[in-house]
């Protein structure tokens, strides 16, 4: 196994030093340090993080593998700086079987280019009528711990006891999309000034927040892990804050978009801005930094939805929602915070790691620890071309935005993904 | 000139302005003995229609016809759009054929706009979903100037399911720019939210027909379906035109001058009565006439017809 050397590197924002890769761990950590065997990374000016770890991907296959694959969306993965992504389950067939789940598994080791770890459905089909085989999945090879059904929320509230319960023998979790169904039929985009401004139909934030505070109590009734994915509004934040506070074991996640962008990008009709749950307003993204920078939201997940070109290219109703992530993200957490490197490898490493039981994961790099690590260029500024990305997919609201930060390499367990910003396979 | 039309929003009061008094002269066309002007001689305008819509398509039919323009009627029921196609290769292919106008009624609100990105021509919205409608705004804003003598000062009560409303989305843009005030009136369940932040700052929400209408020049009934009372938006019928229906004790109440209109096609018996349908208040008929008028203008001002 080659050795790397990245040398004057500064380690989560600390003073630079150098950092020595050997046989898949960090091997020393110092000043001045020298390998004659290894190829030698200059890491002046460039910071070097626990790889970063998402818990919401779409990697489409098996089922749409026109808009993405495991080794495309590890690919893109692995450039946006992660070694580890959590793939959720709506897939076709759906991952709600221990077969789904180990071949989603087997492909991602396969491509080797970052840890994928599937999620399984919570119900049968993502149908929300029965439970699937949690068990199962969990004792398979893929060893899955968060079950989702993400795209549809496990509205049934005694299914949804029944999976927060059930879960605990294996200590999984339930991410659960905070959508009420009935609140949201044909739902287009945020219902607000800008929906009826532009006659789509209003996804209301009380859809999100009625969920999330039914669930918070079911979770604090049977003493179960609830994970909310992409929450989106303020006031799902005030019921989460107050849920932590009575020590309820609920996390949370928010997207890069959610942080960024508002609803008044709908006003071009553009479905690259459609998504579920929808970009809201100003408002709430000050909520949503706040409670993120606080640790009421405990994360940064991607929510990567590729999607082919004929899906978004059309009218808004037509379009399905999503958007990219993964190539993206670090770039706006350091557009949104600043050089803040501790909280960036908390809310994007070591927490996310923690939650999905990834271990191995989430580590600062020091002697001894997998090296699982990206290496990152905060000075570089680049504009997001759709057609230059990795994914499959060129569906990434960010097209032709200046935004700070470069990957130039990343690690998995020693082995580079990533040298000199380029993807190495 | 604006090169498409696609919102009320797209025009500022002195365009909405050239456009009626546009519409006034060619208002004058109807009454000879031969209804056409060269003005587009030579330039194609494509009715690309998404729903059934027969009398929109049939007055910007008649528009463009009496302004010797071709006419190519598109319907999504027996073309390739029944088979799939995409809107986007819809645009490519009438672009290829050289299509000056597109005028395009879509059941998806928006899909106007994405069809502007695909085509050279103008793009002319004949009704997008819960959107805008703005042709059906400027004739309605024709017919008022031309039965009350003005705009400004003005005060339109718009009643009925303006949640679903593309006529009064487009009719709060304009009567707005063009200095008349606006009260939207239904069930709460029928008024969208922020309305008066998302389309026009002085336009007002009242939930009571009886207490609006002494003091309107204008009440203008939106068609109102039976089928929103699944959905709870009204518990019955009976119940809507009870408090929301326009009948002849109502009408009764309105100033001596003011009118009655109505976009069409309506539901006589739910939101509006045939006594006052058919009273010499309604200007429903008329609205039908002037639509002619104002979409000859609309395409001859859009399609340069005053540069020729």
């Amino acid at each position: 196994m080659t050795a790397y050397l990245i040398t004057s590197v500064s380690i989560v924002g600390a003073a630079p030093t150098d950092l020595l890769i050997r046989d898949g761990v960090v091997a020393e950590v110092g000043p001045g340090l020298s390998a004659p065997d290894a190829v030698v990374v200059d890491g002046t000016g460039l910071v070097a993080l626990p790889g970063l770890v998402d818990l919401h991907t779409h990697l489409r296959e098996p089922g749409r593998e026109d808009a993405e694959t495991v080794e495309s969306g590890s690919r893109a993965a692995a450039l946006g700086g992660y070694t580890a992504v959590c793939a959720m389950a709506n897939t076709s067939p759906v991952a709600d079987t221990a077969g789904v789940v180990e071949q989603v598994w087997r492909l991602g080791r396969e491509a080797g280019l970052v840890d994928v770890q599937p999620v399984g459905a919570v119900t049968v089909g993502l149908a929300g009528e029965r439970l699937a085989e949690l068990g199962a999945m969990a004792d398979s090879a893929a060893r899955v711990r968060i079950f989702s059904d993400d795209g549809h929320c496990v509205a049934d509230p005694l299914l949804m006891r029944r999976a927060l319960e059930y879960v605990k023998a294996f200590d999984g979790v339930i991410a659960q999309h905070a959508e009420e169904p009935r609140l949201t039929e044909g739902a287009q985009m945020h219902e607000g000034e800008v929906s009826t401004r532009l006659g789509l139909i209003g996804w209301p934030a009380v859809a999100e927040e009625a969920i999330i505070a039914r669930d918070v109590l079911l979770a604090e009734h049977v003493g179960s892990r609830l994970h909310v994915c992409h929450v989106s509004t303020a006031g799902s934040v005030e019921v989460l804050r107050q849920a932590k506070a009575r020590g309820v074991r609920v996390t949370a996640e928010v997207t890069p978009h959610h942080l960024l962008l508002t609803d008044e990008r709908a006003e071009s009709y553009d479905p690259v801005f459609k998504v579920n749950p929808p970009l809201r307003t100003a408002a709430d993204i000050t909520a949503l930094r706040s409670a993120l920078a606080d640790g009421v939201i405990d994360i940064i997940a991607t929510d990567h939805a590729p999607h082919a070109v004929e899906d978004k290219e059309c009218e808004w109703a037509y379009a399905r929602p999503g958007m990219l992530g993964l190539e993206t993200a670090l770039s706006i957490a350091l557009d949104v915070f600043g050089p803040e490197w501790d909280l960036i490898a908390e809310r994007m490493s070591r927490t996310p790691a923690r939650i999905a039981g990834l271990t191995g994961h989430g580590i600062d790099p020091a002697p001894g620890v997998p090296a699982n690590l990206t290496v990152i260029d905060p000075a570089v500024r680049r504009t997001i071309e759709p057609a230059e990305l990795a994914s499959r997919s060129r569906n990434t609201p960010y097209a032709r935005m200046t935004l700070p930060g470069r990957i130039v390499a990343t690690f998995l367990r020693g082995e580079p993904t990533v040298l000199d910003g380029k993807a190495v396979k | 000139m604006i090169r498409h039309l696609l919102s009320g929003a797209d025009l500022d009061a002195d365009t909405a302005t050239e456009i009626l008094d546009t519409a006034a002269e060619m208002a004058t066309v109807a009454g000879r003995e031969i209804k056409k002007l060269p003005a587009l001689r030579g330039r194609t305008v494509v009715n690309l229609f998404y729903e059934d819509s027969t009398r929109t398509r049939i007055s910007f039919e008649a528009a463009a016809k009496r302004l010797s323009a071709d006419v190519i009627n598109f319907s999504a029921k027996g073309s390739s759009v029944a088979k799939g196609e995409s809107l986007k290769d819809t645009a490519l292919t009438l672009q290829a054929m050289g299509a000056d106008a597109v005028v395009v009624r879509h059941p998806a609100s928006g899909a106007p706009h994405r069809l502007a990105n695909w085509v050279d021509g103008s793009v002319v919205n004949a009704g997008d979903g819960t959107h805008e409608h703005p042709t059906q705004a400027l004739l309605d804003a024709y017919t008022m100037r031309a039965r009350l003598g003005r705009l400004a000062g003005l005060s339109v009560a718009v009643v009925g399911d303006v949640l679903h409303s593309r006529v009064a989305r487009s009719n709060v843009l304009l009567l707005s720019t063009l200095g008349a005030k606006v009260t939207l009136v239904g069930p709460p369940t029928l008024i969208p939210v922020d309305i008066a932040g998302a389309l026009a700052p002085g336009t007002d929400v009242s939930y009571d027909l009886d207490a609006v209408l002494p003091d309107v020049d204008v009440v203008m009934m939106l068609r109102v379906q039976r089928e929103r009372m699944k959905d709870s938006y009204f518990p019955s019928a009976r119940e809507y035109s009870r408090r929301y229906g326009l009948d002849g004790p109502r009408m009764r109440r309105l100033p001596e001058h003011a009118i009655v209109m109505h976009p069409g096609p309506m539901n006589r018996g739910m939101e509006i009565t045939p006594e006052v349908a058919d009273s010499p208040r309604s200007t429903i008929v008329e609205q039908v006439t002037n639509g002619v008028s104002v979409r000859m203008a609309v395409l001859y001002l859009l399609l340069g017809g005053n540069n020729r």
